[in-house]
């Protein structure tokens, strides 16, 4: 098959997949905050309120599209899809079994830290496609911030590059040994807050601060282009647990075939919960605080790890 | 390209992008203006150069229905204006027509009055310290202040059938006595109570965040907060030692053992600090006038249905949960007052929220607002 045929079947794939794991997402994020708060969550619609999550998505594809007459249209349109096509891309080259990553690729750790960097773009068209005040604000913060925690989420992964000697996420597999768990601990403490914020979730919410810019940069969207910038925010979130489950706890080596993938992905699911955690109890930080937060501490956290495993390497060989 | 300017609307294809004041509306539809503020904000890049708030969204004309209603129907009336805590705007109006026709009030129905205003306090401070975190998008912390809330309404529900307008305290005392039990049930909500806002100072105050976005934020000096008019919390926050339970006491509150907490620098942290020790101060207060309160009559006895006190004045005020909340009353003799007029601290309160924005950025400004607490119904009448 051609590339562009496997470039397609790809991406049916991947829309699936994150469109389930959206749905479980979202149901999984009611549910634990639902517990949180003293509350059930969903609980009418099939099996301990599993098919809520379906309902809602049927009720947002009926949903009238509405487009603002002031928008910039053909920006406005295209806008959703820009902010949801590199997530998407980005779950392609994470190690899922063992010498299994959809796209082997040897420049795959730069991949996943760049491509869904391009997400930024269609944030900050969004925003300014509205022509709306909170949306312009939304997506302004939403540049900000995406860009400056780009940095210390790429130093934070970075020492697996140098421990592996490869960029190539299965070559980091092949070489990934238990005592990198403890020795990539600050890194990965870098790497979960600020994920954290390269997904817009709390409390780094601020493009989407409902309590100020109501719903920020997709203030004036609705139905399913709605759906589309949520999906890409649980995508996000989904990538950058599994991620994370693969290089700082070993994702899937630690148990032998099919046991090794779902014991990746119950790794995988606890950073979520994690994250869910942080968001239902923390709350938002000011723009000039967040900035504070990547540059004077975060990064600074990562470059020191980065030495830490710089130092230890001559010594292991 | 083409740029188009906010303010105008109009297009410049001049090649350079205008930087320039940005015109905000707030509200008065908004998830955080608590009610119907609007609030005009401009904005230079995130920072707020002036913060305008724009009134009377819901002005219904409380005071002027008033002098076409005799002296019972009015207490209805009084509900609406602050919705979070009914019961104090019952009470002082009570209190201003008890002043005017020279009512005595049961010692019992005081008792059960000083009950209700201090649950109502605690009510109305969980819902100003859960919207507040809620500002802040701290989501849990909302519903467990509400959680609590919800007890005391349930509480009340079970005193006088309502649940937000209660048409509780009447001239000449209380509608109904306390059903049986319901001092058992105050007393066990009390007992909950404290460790519920043990688990929310842990929650929300000693979160690292909370105390980055509110510790020197919308800072109040002690004498801005008098020359303001600035009553309740928002003043106490500031170090104005002012209570009217203390300073200017009324019904049986000299005789109950309790303190008032006071801040010290004005902020926003403080501010919200404040509510929370008031929560605990009230607890003791509503235990001792359990314990004190003795059997007997609610409701002054021969009262007429009508009342028409001599021609005159009177003005009477009580702390509520905002501050001094005061009700004037003037008589021409007739069964209907001539003229009511509030002296709502909701009102002088918000006033200070142009001076304590500015400077601050757009994010700010919500929580600034949240810790003013303004209630809209009472800004407005």
């Amino acid at each position: 098959m051609s590339a562009l045929g496997w470039g397609a079947l790809y991406g049916l794939a991947a829309g699936l997949v994150i469109a389930v794991a959206a749905l479980i997402g979202v149901w999984g994020e009611r549910k634990v905050a639902g517990r949180m708060q003293m509350r059930i969550g969903p609980q009418e619609l099939g099996p301990f309120g599993l098919l809520q999550t379906l309902a809602d998505t049927v009720k947002l594809l009926l949903k009238e599209d509405i487009t603002p007459r002031a928008a910039d249209v053909r920006v406005f349109r295209i806008a959703p899809i820009i902010v949801f096509a590199p997530i998407a891309m980005s779950f392609a080259v994470i190690p899922y079994a063992s010498g299994f990553a959809p796209l082997d690729t040897s420049v795959g750790i730069l991949f996943f830290m760049a491509v869904p960097a391009i997400s930024v773009i269609g944030v900050l068209l969004a925003g300014w496609a509205s022509h709306n005040t909170y949306a312009t604000i939304g997506g302004l913060r939403a540049a900000a911030q995406m860009i400056s925690y780009e940095l210390p989420r790429t130093l934070s992964v970075l020492p697996f590059v140098l421990l592996a000697g490869s960029m190539r996420p299965l070559d980091i597999m092949d070489e990934w040994r238990w005592w990198w768990i403890p020795l990539t601990f600050i890194a990965f403490v870098v790497y979960f807050i600020s994920s954290i914020a390269e997904v817009n979730r709390g409390p780094f919410d601020l493009p989407e601060a409902e309590s100020e810019l109501v719903a920020g940069y997709f203030a004036d969207y609705s139905g399913i282009r709605w759906a589309i910038f949520m999906m890409a925010e649980y995508g996000g979130m989904v990538a950058a647990a599994l991620f994370g489950a693969a290089f700082f706890f070993g994702g899937y080596l630690h148990l032998p075939g099919v046991w090794g993938v779902l014991l990746f992905v119950a790794l995988a699911t606890a950073i979520a919960v994690a994250m869910i955690w942080v968001k239902w109890t923390f709350p938002r930080m000011r723009p000039d605080q967040l900035m504070t937060t990547a540059w004077k501490v975060l990064t600074p956290m990562a470059l020191v790890q980065l030495a830490v495993v710089g130092l230890v390497i001559p010594w292991l060989s | 390209m083409t740029f188009y300017n906010d303010r105008t609307g109009l297009a410049q294809d001049n090649g350079i992008a205008e930087t320039g004041e940005l015109v905000v509306n707030v509200g008065p539809s908004h998830p955080s203006t608590h009610g119907v503020c609007r609030v005009i904000v401009h904005l230079d890049g995130e920072t707020v150069t002036k913060a305008e708030p724009v009134i009377g969204y819901l002005h219904r004309g409380i005071e002027k229905m008033a002098e076409n209603r005799t002296y019972l129907q009015i207490v209805p009336l009084t509900d609406r204006l602050d919705y979070v805590g009914s019961m104090y705007a019952n009470w002082a109006y009570c209190r201003a027509v008890e002043r005017l026709a020279g009512i005595l009030v049961p010692e019992r129905a005081e008792y059960l009055r000083v009950i209700v205003c201090e649950l109502q306090r605690i009510a109305s401070h969980m819902m100003a310290l859960g919207s507040a975190a809620a500002d802040t998008g701290a989501a849990t912390m909302f519903i467990y202040a509400f959680d609590e809330r919800e007890r005391i309404i349930e509480a009340f529900e079970e005193l006088c059938g309502a649940r937000l307008t209660y048409n509780y305290v009447r001239p000449g005392g209380v509608s109904f006595d306390a059903p049986d039990g319901w001092t058992e049930t105050v007393l066990e909500f009390c007992r909950n109570h404290r460790s519920a806002l043990d688990m929310m100072d842990r929650l929300y105050f000693g979160n690292v965040i909370t105390r980055q976005r509110t510790k020197g934020l919308g800072v109040l000096s002690a004498d801005d907060a008098i020359a303001w008019g600035a009553s309740g919390p928002v003043a106490r926050g500031s170090g104005v030692n002012w209570d009217l339970r203390k300073h200017d006491t009324y019904s049986v509150y000299p005789r109950f053992d309790f303190d008032v907490p006071v801040g010290s620098n004005g902020d926003c942290y403080d501010r919200a600090r404040v509510r929370l020790f008031e929560c605990y101060e009230s607890c003791r207060i509503i235990e001792q006038a359990i314990a004190q309160m003795d059997p007997g009559q609610v409701k002054a006895p021969g009262l007429p249905r009508l009342l028409a006190p001599r021609p005159g004045d009177a003005y009477d005020h009580i702390e509520s949960a905002r501050g001094s909340l005061g009700v004037y009353l003037v008589s021409d003799g007739s069964v209907r007052p001539y003229r009511m007029k509030v002296r709502s601290p909701a009102f002088c309160n918000l006033a200070l929220l142009p001076m304590l924005a500015e400077g601050h950025m757009l994010s700010d400004l919500v929580v600034i607002l949240g810790s003013l607490d303004p209630v809209f119904g009472e800004v407005d009448r």
